[in-house]
């Protein structure tokens, strides 16, 4: 028979708490950073929302960069940017927006046509004029505010506001610390990038729901014990759990990334990177910050005994 | 929870046979969805333009168009009527929306306000006590004209579009401007966007000969006249015409246009219907040797002098024409003009050979995601894991099945939907397999701590998945294209997986259960 492997035995206990005050140092700077990143580097959007022309192409051979940045810089296309893209015979070129309206953004896509010739292979062209770019941008933010909005209403309505707060606090979190990423590195954020915002923002509560339901059961099971005990030992039984679904998720996240192509692949690194830290965030921001804010706990138990654990259905 | 009716197994067994009968057809080579009547199994997943190859445009009818254009008409009915009336005026001329002018003797105001207002009864006349004017559309008529113009737009793109031979296309309003654009197998569109991109507006006028282009290209214009370019003057050819305003005969009248040689020389052929014919026909007798000029946009092609009266209703349109331009121009004219020009908003064109290359990626990604997932369940759950992994795969028979079943496009955003739901569906095993070990540990009986684990991860496995379902339904809501096709796998595969993952493997333990009887839960 199989015999499982238990990646994390049971009576597992790192002190997390304990130690919150490393995490709260990290995590701090991580979101200042990545405020700072957003600031001074800024987000390096794509032309879903910048507006502009994007084109994918092949060459016969290896792609000669150079040459084609030279052919296209004679054009007088503004800034254009041409970066090899996944192999060697494939080019990525990107034309910033052009000057008036939609009709000279079309004029730039068939002198970059003209003068590259038919032997190479328009992959992909994408356009996006102005207006749309500005309406693509509204609608992206909107569609992250409304869900962050609705996520939390949600996790308002199943749990007391303190884990409400402390949910709030981890999600923003993920959120800021994957657009910092996305600024550091420089790295397009496109639509698909919002795509992985929005997923993370969704899935990422997920493991920080685990665990407060882990800590509320517990609340009421030892009504004595030391909080940041009670805390710390609710995010070791619950560790498994998180761990484990964070990392079948990640597994498939992996193949995307390697193995799902160049288009895909800066949409999985943000979804790698948004399910890494908010597991992080569940078990070191979100619990912890449960310490600050005034949890009130049931009537005192005078004999301090641990009362046995209620049938309530829905405590993982 | 582990007494598992018969009609529950029924149920749980139907939804996975429904599963595997409608994704069944995308196993098979041939596609047999135009045969299908809507939600009848038979069809395959609908491929986005991303993976199958293609042209998505977004269009925009430039609508102002079309109600200046009505205001430039009631303009000149305000000239000819007032004139025929004597009633001085100065001033006149459309713009912001309304027609204005003001009527030089305050005695006049009256009358000219009863000749204002019989113009058109689609408008509001408003006329102040100094002889100020104003005619604006009424809105129900704005609204008209604007909803009708892009109706007719998308009937003319359609033609237009049809004429190319592209194979199903799609023409869809969008808003209430745009016309979105499905072309799949085109992989060029600049032809497509240079025939969208001419409203193809044909008017027969004389030439003013009165006129002296020299003055007219001075900006001394004679009214009733008007300075129109030539449409693709050479060198030594003259650049400019002056053309009078009124239209002799207009393209709606045409019925046929073809491309054919005149001296071995590119031409289009031309064909009326009777209106036309006699109206070509009368203006052609009374202005012999005179010269007429085709105008195109506002452009003149050509303007051949009449050597004699046409009374057939067909003629020859002439110009500096290739075998392409013929070919076009005679397209245009058979599907006739767009009432307003329309702009390219949007553009995404993806190339056969990208598309083909995603779809191979999207396999693999697909199948090695699968791989390590299923590995890692059953390395970390044992015979459990094989069950999740048994459930796993109806997970994505469902997906794929209800793709076919609601014919929703699949995008390569939308594979990797199909990749993240594998990794998160086991997820909500996870919690179950961790709570019944849990629930062994504190030393119940296999069945009862089988009964609590699911009982007990039941709420978790919702909020989870709601979070998740809550992200998807506003990114389908807010997203384009491509994004959508991942918004609707994530949504599908969401609700998919609370099924299988909690349905299936119950069912399969509960079988096992019955079947061993185990004294141990080996998990």
């Amino acid at each position: 028979m199989l015999k499982p492997i238990r990646f994390i035995p049971p009576g597992t206990n790192f002190p997390f708490v304990p130690n919150r005050r490393i995490a709260f140092l990290f995590s701090a700077l991580l979101v200042v950073g990545s405020v700072i990143a957003l600031f001074t580097q800024g987000l390096n959007f794509g032309i879903d929302f910048r507006g502009g022309i994007l084109m994918e192409i092949r060459t016969p051979g290896p792609s000669d960069v150079p040459t084609i940045r030279s052919t296209l810089s004679e054009l007088g296309l503004g800034d254009v940017s041409i970066q090899e893209f996944g192999t060697e015979t494939d080019v990525l070129i990107r034309i910033q927006r052009q000057d008036g309206d939609e009709r000279a953004q079309l004029a730039a896509i068939e002198a970059v046509k003209a003068a590259l010739g038919s032997e190479v292979d328009y992959r992909r062209t994408e356009f996006v004029g102005p207006t749309v770019g500005e309406e693509l941008k509204e609608a992206g933010t909107l569609a992250v505010g409304l869900a962050l909005i609705s996520i939390l209403l949600y996790i308002w309505f199943r749990f007391e506001w303190q884990f409400g707060v402390g949910a709030i606090i981890a999600l923003s979190h993920d959120i800021i610390s994957t657009i910092g990423l996305f600024a550091l590195i420089q790295h397009e954020f496109n639509l698909a990038t919002v795509a992985a915002v929005l997923t993370i923002a969704g899935y990422s509560i997920n493991d920080t729901v685990v665990v407060f339901d882990r800590v509320r059961e517990n609340l009421r099971k030892y009504k004595r014990m030391d909080l940041v005990e009670l805390f710390n030992m609710s995010v070791n039984e619950t560790l498994s759990r998180t761990t484990m679904t964070s990392l079948t998720t990640l597994l498939a996240l992996l193949a995307i990334y390697f193995f799902g192509g160049a288009v895909l692949a800066d949409f999985a690194l943000a979804m790698i990177w948004g399910i890494c830290i908010g597991t992080y965030s569940s078990i070191f921001i979100a619990v912890p910050i449960l310490l600050y804010i005034n949890l009130k706990r049931s009537e005192e138990d005078p004999t301090g005994v641990s009362v046995p654990q209620d049938e309530r259905i829905g405590d993982s | 929870m582990l007494q598992f009716s018969p009609w529950k197994t029924t149920i749980v067994l139907l939804v996975c046979l429904l599963g595997l009968i409608y994704a069944a057809p995308n196993l098979l080579t041939a596609d047999y969805s135009r045969d299908v009547p809507n939600f009848a199994p038979g069809k395959k997943v609908s491929l986005g333009l991303d993976l199958q190859g293609g042209s998505y445009l977004l269009l925009k009818v430039e609508l102002d168009v079309v109600i200046d254009e009505r205001l430039e008409s009631i303009t000149a009915a305000v000239r000819q009527d007032l004139r025929k009336e004597k009633i001085g005026y100065r001033g006149l001329g459309a713009d912001n929306g309304a027609v204005r002018l003001t009527i030089r003797e305050t005695g006049d105001i009256d009358k000219a306000r009863g000749i204002l207002e019989k113009l058109d009864p689609q408008t509001v006349v408003t006329v102040d006590d100094a002889g100020n004017a104003s005619i604006v559309l009424t809105e129900q008529a704005a609204k008209d004209a604007r909803s009708a113009a892009v109706q007719q737009s998308i009937e003319i793109v359609r033609r237009r579009i049809d004429e190319t031979g592209v194979r199903e296309p799609t023409i869809q309003r969008q808003g209430e401007d745009r016309i979105l654009l499905q072309l799949p197998g085109v992989d060029d569109p600049e032809r497509i966007k240079a025939l969208l991109g001419q409203t193809a507006k044909m008017t027969f006028r004389l030439v003013d000969i009165t006129a002296s282009l020299a003055n007219a290209l001075a900006g001394r214009v004679p009214p009733g006249a008007q300075l129109l370019e030539a449409a693709n003057a050479g060198p030594g050819q003259q650049s400019h015409y002056v053309v009078k305003r009124k239209i002799e005969v207009s393209g709606e009248n045409l019925v046929d246009a073809q491309p054919t040689f005149q001296d071995g020389q590119p031409v289009v052929s031309f064909r009326f219907d009777t209106v036309g014919a006699k109206r070509f026909g009368t203006t052609t007798s009374e202005n012999v040797s005179r010269p007429f000029a085709i105008v195109l946009d506002n452009k003149v092609i050509s303007a051949p002098v009449i050597r004699e009266p046409i009374l057939g209703g067909t003629g020859i349109i002439s110009g500096s024409f290739t075998v392409a331009s013929a070919n076009d121009l005679a397209l245009l004219l058979r599907a006739g003009a767009l009432p307003a020009p329309l702009v390219v908003l949007e553009e995404r064109t993806v190339g056969p050979g990208l598309g083909a290359d995603s779809i191979e990626a999207g396999k693999i990604a697909s199948i090695i995601g699968l791989i390590l997932v299923a590995g890692f369940m059953i390395v970390a759950y044992g015979l459990f894991g094989v069950f999740a992994n048994i459930a796993l795969i109806f997970n994505i028979t469902l997906i794929v099945g209800a793709l076919s079943a609601l014919q929703a496009t699949l995008t390569l955003p939308g594979i990797a939907g199909i990749v993240l739901t594998v990794g998160m569906a086991v997820d909500a095993n996870v919690l179950i397999f961790e709570r019944i070990r849990e629930e062994i540990l504190i030393g119940r009986s296999p069945m009862s701590a089988i009964d609590a684990g699911y009982k007990r991860a039941l709420t978790t496995i919702i909020d989870s998945n709601l979070t998740t379902l809550f992200a998807a339904i506003f990114l389908y809501s807010f997203g384009s294209g491509p994004i959508k096709g991942f918004a609707v796998t994530l949504a599908i595969g969401i609700v998919t997986s609370m099924f299988t993952a909690v349905m299936v493997t119950r069912l399969m333990v509960v079988l096992w259960l019955r079947r061993r009887r185990p004294t141990a839960v080996p998990i």
